[in-house]
């Protein structure tokens, strides 16, 4: 480690403030005192759906398509958690058994 | 009736448990990733208390290890974390309204923890913002807690975790399946999967999220668009008539 920890407080910090700023900017831009425009609020309907799809696609990043096994474990994990989810509406459910099928694949079968 | 005033946080802690299996897990991943490159678990604390934030905790790693400057370590985490700002555009009429307790709830925004709160509808006898508050905060505490247990670790994890960070993965699965299911419009899901899906593709797993939140809010900005006119249409029909 080549920080002195002045320095590693320093870029602690600049990581802490650049997140805060980017948690806390909306509700800075449109306060409860004022109206907030229509076209944020026709965002603010839209993007939480576009935002969980992107969060579900970020997770598959760091998939290979090229490489062995082909994301398969990934892709059986995903369809055993949405199917059991779409049999069942029990969301703990869905997500235990669907880590347990990932975890499984990866450690006994792939 | 007995049970009738369950307690915010008997409410709110079985909807944390999913976050809690996937943040204790890659929280001590990250504690043991510290520890290995030779951070002392005070960092480690550091981080999670202040910084809070998976991805870019993981990162910050590598910025430590290259020893870059804050002004570059500031700039990387706005970006790593930009998509917060979509997280906070969602939230603002949800936590609209909750007062004293809006500073936490707006520190503690993750991604994990917006997609709890952002599909829960608290029922009416529980008190709202505290019901946020508390999936918050424990969400929080494991991921502190899970971060300090890898620090002390380090590399000594006696079973094979592997895989168990797909708890997070099947998370935002679930969540987006329920969303699938209740909601009668799929037009931003399916915009959302398509315009990340080409953005990962053409820009590679390093670069791809600020050109898909770029490419989501072109087209939600023309599907504003249209509406705007169509309801114009509408009233000028409706005076015609």
């Amino acid at each position: 480690m080549n920080l002195s920890s002045g320095q590693m407080l320093l870029l602690i910090a600049a990581m802490a403030a650049a997140t805060m700023l980017t948690r806390f900017l909306p509700f800075f831009l449109f306060p409860e005192g004022r109206e907030t425009p229509e076209y944020v609020k026709f965002l603010g309907r839209t993007l939480p759906y576009a935002t969980i799809a992107l969060l579900v696609v970020y997770c598959f990043k760091g998939v290979s398509l090229t490489a062995w096994p082909f994301g398969l474990p990934e892709l059986l994990a995903a369809v055993g958690t949405v199917g059991i989810h779409v049999w069942k509406r029990n969301t703990l459910l869905s997500i235990a058994a669907g880590t347990g099928i990932y975890m499984l694949l990866v450690q006994l079968v792939f | 009736m007995q049970g009738k005033k369950k307690s915010a946080l008997a409410y709110a802690f079985p909807k944390t448990i999913p976050v809690m299996t996937g943040y204790l897990f890659l929280g001590m991943a990250y504690g043991v990733l510290m520890s290995v490159n030779g951070f002392s678990m005070l960092w480690t604390a550091a981080m999670s208390i202040f910084v809070y934030a998976g991805s870019m905790q993981y990162m910050a790693v590598l910025l430590f290890v290259a020893a870059v400057g804050p002004v570059y370590a500031f700039l990387m985490a706005l970006m790593v974390n930009a998509r917060h700002l979509f997280y906070g555009i969602s939230m603002l009429d949800k936590y609209r309204g909750a007062g004293k307790w809006k500073p936490l709830l707006v520190f503690l925004l993750t991604d994990e923890t917006f997609s709890v709160v952002c599909n829960e509808e608290v029922p009416k006898e529980l008190p709202e913002y505290p019901v946020y508050a508390w999936i918050s905060v424990l969400d929080y505490a494991y991921w502190i807690i899970g971060s300090l247990l890898g620090a002390g670790l380090g590399n000594r994890i006696p079973f094979s975790t592997e895989g168990l960070d797909f708890a997070l993965t099947a998370l935002f699965l679930v969540i987006f399946t329920e969303q699938w299911l209740t909601q009668k419009k799929h037009r931003p899901a399916v915009v959302g999967i398509l315009a990340t899906t080409l953005c990962l593709v053409a820009f590679g797993s390093e670069l791809f999220i600020i050109p898909a939140m770029a490419a989501i809010l072109a087209v939600m900005t023309l599907d504003y668009q249209k509406e705007q006119q169509r309801e114009r249409e509408l009233q000028k029909g409706g005076r015609a008539a």
